[in-house]
């Protein structure tokens, strides 16, 4: 049973996956990267890791993905001018289906040359919420401190951005 | 393990069937005369003129970044607030300096008036 | 396993119902309420009991008139529109709510026939970041509303709308952590069993005993998520005509005037259960009553049961109520006021609520 849902899961995610990047709508192709996100919380919570899943729902499908649609909004190239970009560049698409097709192949050949053991039952209380703060707060408390230092350059990067375009 | 999901995914069901069903009622249900005059925007009366999507202010942005920054903050509270008895002192230190930090961030942007609306 | 599905199936429709029923029941309340406030008399024009009663209640206009009118009205897609995402809005901005009430407990256990029944659709550990999770992503519900359907005042309205609902969710989910503190856990049913301890042995341990500055903090910010007024800047009919919805006719409209009440109700729901006892009733155990003073009442499991689920519903109401009655009563907040209320007062004051609570806690070991 498991691994049915898993696979069913698993379709639906490639698929809408697949849907962000051909997708022509830019607000289409964004809501189905919410759903792609979606559907990877779901995936955390086969593993186990109920904590993770909640937050990649708050943060990712939450939080980001409306940036995201802000920023499309905010340009709101219309048609004509969203054509207009696409033309001539027949050369990076060509790049680009070559690339995605290398990579594609090497993924392919991965799942097919390497062998995946079965995985071993994780420990007792994993993926919880007391786990993940055990691991936050009392191993890596450094990192934890330094990541508030990475989000206050944030905060500063977009003002001094904002401003300038103001001023 | 997923017993407690089991719940969650037959709600998932029972919403979508009857949300789907409120929003399609009319669909089936109701009339259909469309018309030109009828499927034109709402514009207080006039007919529209110019794009309807035209670009916005640069502060939806900015507010919209600095919820992201500020919800990641609130994110790392959630896991400190559950396990704060066994942390005790040192674990109220950890998030004094870490909300310390976000507090100068928003200090910052108050003062640089990027909260202000005019 | 069947069991279990069937078990779970019963309790979903159940919470489904209630809070289905709680909203409709709130559309009466605010019509007829809103009239008793601005001395009218409401809808009063469908009537059955106006025999029998000396006033009109207009039950039949709101629950049963109202939602067939809206029913089989024509469905009005303008010609610019998306369509899918002109259907995709309102199911957004309902769905998301509904399906949080799935953590949310609306009783103790009941027992049935030997088998331990827990009186909460799914028991999540992660329930109280479940139904954050969930509500915020009602916010595409608002986006794609107004995007859709290629009007201007949509889009302004979304565009207000959903960054007026991202600003107050900081200090939402803020506004809980204080009590999250106190209970150290993220399982709403654990929090609601705490909260049937005593303090000194009389006064019930809600949560608003330790947290009334997270419980304001937590409803100011969940009334904003609602979009109602003095909060109503998206929809705003006097400058955006009807805000991010008003290109929608018929029954889309009407869910998403449901989805402002879903969220009251959700609101209530959450602010019950982390500050208000959940279903306790005080001093009410499993086995009956034990009042303090040593004077013990003992009742049949069921009666405990149908007792708790009632205490629940009624206070949810009580809140619901009180939302209602600050529709009808406060102006409306210009939005750079709205936006330093949410910036610039809540996220400030929750900081600080979060971190008083912390050092209490630390000296009360």
């Amino acid at each position: 049973m498991g691994s049915v849902t898993f696979f069913l899961l698993a379709t639906a995610l490639v698929v809408s996956a697949l849907t962000v990047v051909v997708h022509p709508n830019p607000v289409k192709s964004a809501m189905a990267l919410v759903a792609t996100l979606f559907l990877l919380a779901v995936e955390f919570v086969f593993l186990g890791a109920h904590m993770i899943a909640a937050l990649q729902v708050i943060v990712y499908a939450g939080a980001i993905m409306v940036l995201f649609l802000f920023v499309i909004m905010l340009l709101n190239l219309s048609d004509e001018e969203a054509e207009a970009r696409r033309r001539g560049r027949a050369l990076f698409r060509i790049g680009a289906w070559i690339g995605g097709g290398v990579l594609a192949a090497e993924l392919a050949a991965l799942f097919l040359r390497v062998p995946f053991p079965a995985p071993a039952a994780p420990p007792a209380g994993y993926g919880g919420a007391e786990s993940v703060a055990t691991a936050l707060f009392v191993d890596y408390a450094l990192p934890f401190e330094l990541t508030s230092i990475l989000l206050l350059i944030a905060v500063i990067g977009t003002v001094v951005l904002a401003q300038r375009r103001a001023s | 393990m997923l017993d407690q999901y089991l719940g969650v995914i037959i709600t998932f069901g029972f919403a979508a069937v009857i949300v789907g069903i409120m929003c399609g009622a009319s669909m089936i249900l109701g009339v259909h005369h469309p018309g030109p005059v009828k499927q034109q925007v709402f514009e207080c009366g006039n007919p529209p003129t110019g794009p309807a999507r035209g670009r916005f202010s640069v502060r939806f942005y900015l507010v919209a970044i600095l919820f992201i920054v500020f919800d990641v903050e609130v994110v790392f509270l959630y896991p400190w607030a559950i396990v704060f008895r066994r942390l005790g002192v040192p674990g109220l230190v950890e998030m004094v300096v870490f909300i310390g930090v976000l507090a100068a961030g928003l200090a910052y942007v108050w003062k640089k008036g990027a909260l202000a609306w005019d | 396993m069947w069991a279990d599905a069937a078990i779970a199936a019963v309790k979903s429709l159940v919470m489904l119902l209630l809070a289905l029923n709680l909203t409709v029941l709130l559309l009466w309340v605010e019509r007829k309420g809103s009239a008793l406030i601005q001395d009218r008399i409401g809808a009063n024009r469908a009537n059955i009991f106006g025999g029998i009663l000396p006033f009109n209640l207009g039950i039949v206009n709101t629950l049963i008139a109202d939602p067939i009118k809206m029913f089989t009205k024509e469905d009005v897609i303008p010609a610019g529109a998306d369509k899918l995402l002109h259907f995709f809005g309102p199911f957004l901005a309902v769905f998301p709510v509904l399906v949080t009430f799935a953590a949310v407990p609306f009783g103790d256990v009941l027992v049935i026939g030997g088998r331990e029944i827990n009186l909460q659709v799914a028991e999540l550990n992660v329930g109280i970041l479940y139904v954050l999770a969930m509500s915020g992503l009602s916010v595409y519900g608002v986006v794609l509303g107004g995007w859709a359907t290629n009007s201007r005042w949509s889009l302004l309205g979304a565009i207000r709308g959903s960054a007026q609902m991202i600003s107050y969710e900081i200090a939402m989910g803020l506004g809980l952590i204080g009590a999250i503190l106190v209970f150290g856990t993220l399982d709403l049913q654990a929090i609601a069993r705490a909260q049937g301890a005593t303090i000194w042995g009389v006064i019930p341990a809600w949560g608003i005993i330790y947290q009334p500055l997270g419980f304001l903090i937590f409803l100011v910010a969940g009334i904003a998520e609602t979009k109602r007024v003095p909060f109503d800047l998206p929809e705003g009919e006097s400058e955006l005509t009807s805000g991010y919805f008003t290109e929608y006719s018929g029954s889309k409209q009407a869910t998403y005037m449901m989805s402002d009440f879903a969220e009251i109700v959700v609101v209530s729901a959450l602010a019950t259960t982390l500050f208000f006892g959940a279903w306790q009733v005080p001093y009410l155990a499993r086995d009956g009553f034990h009042f303090p003073g040593g004077f013990a009442l003992a009742l049949p499991q069921v009666v405990v049961v149908v007792m708790q689920v009632a205490s629940f519903v009624l206070k949810v109401l009580i809140l619901c109520c009180f939302q209602i009655l600050v529709r009808w009563s406060l102006p409306r907040y210009r939005y750079d006021q709205l936006m330093d209320l949410g910036w610039k007062t809540l996220l400030p004051l929750a900081l600080a609520n979060v971190l008083i609570t912390a050092i209490v806690i630390v000296l009360a070991g």
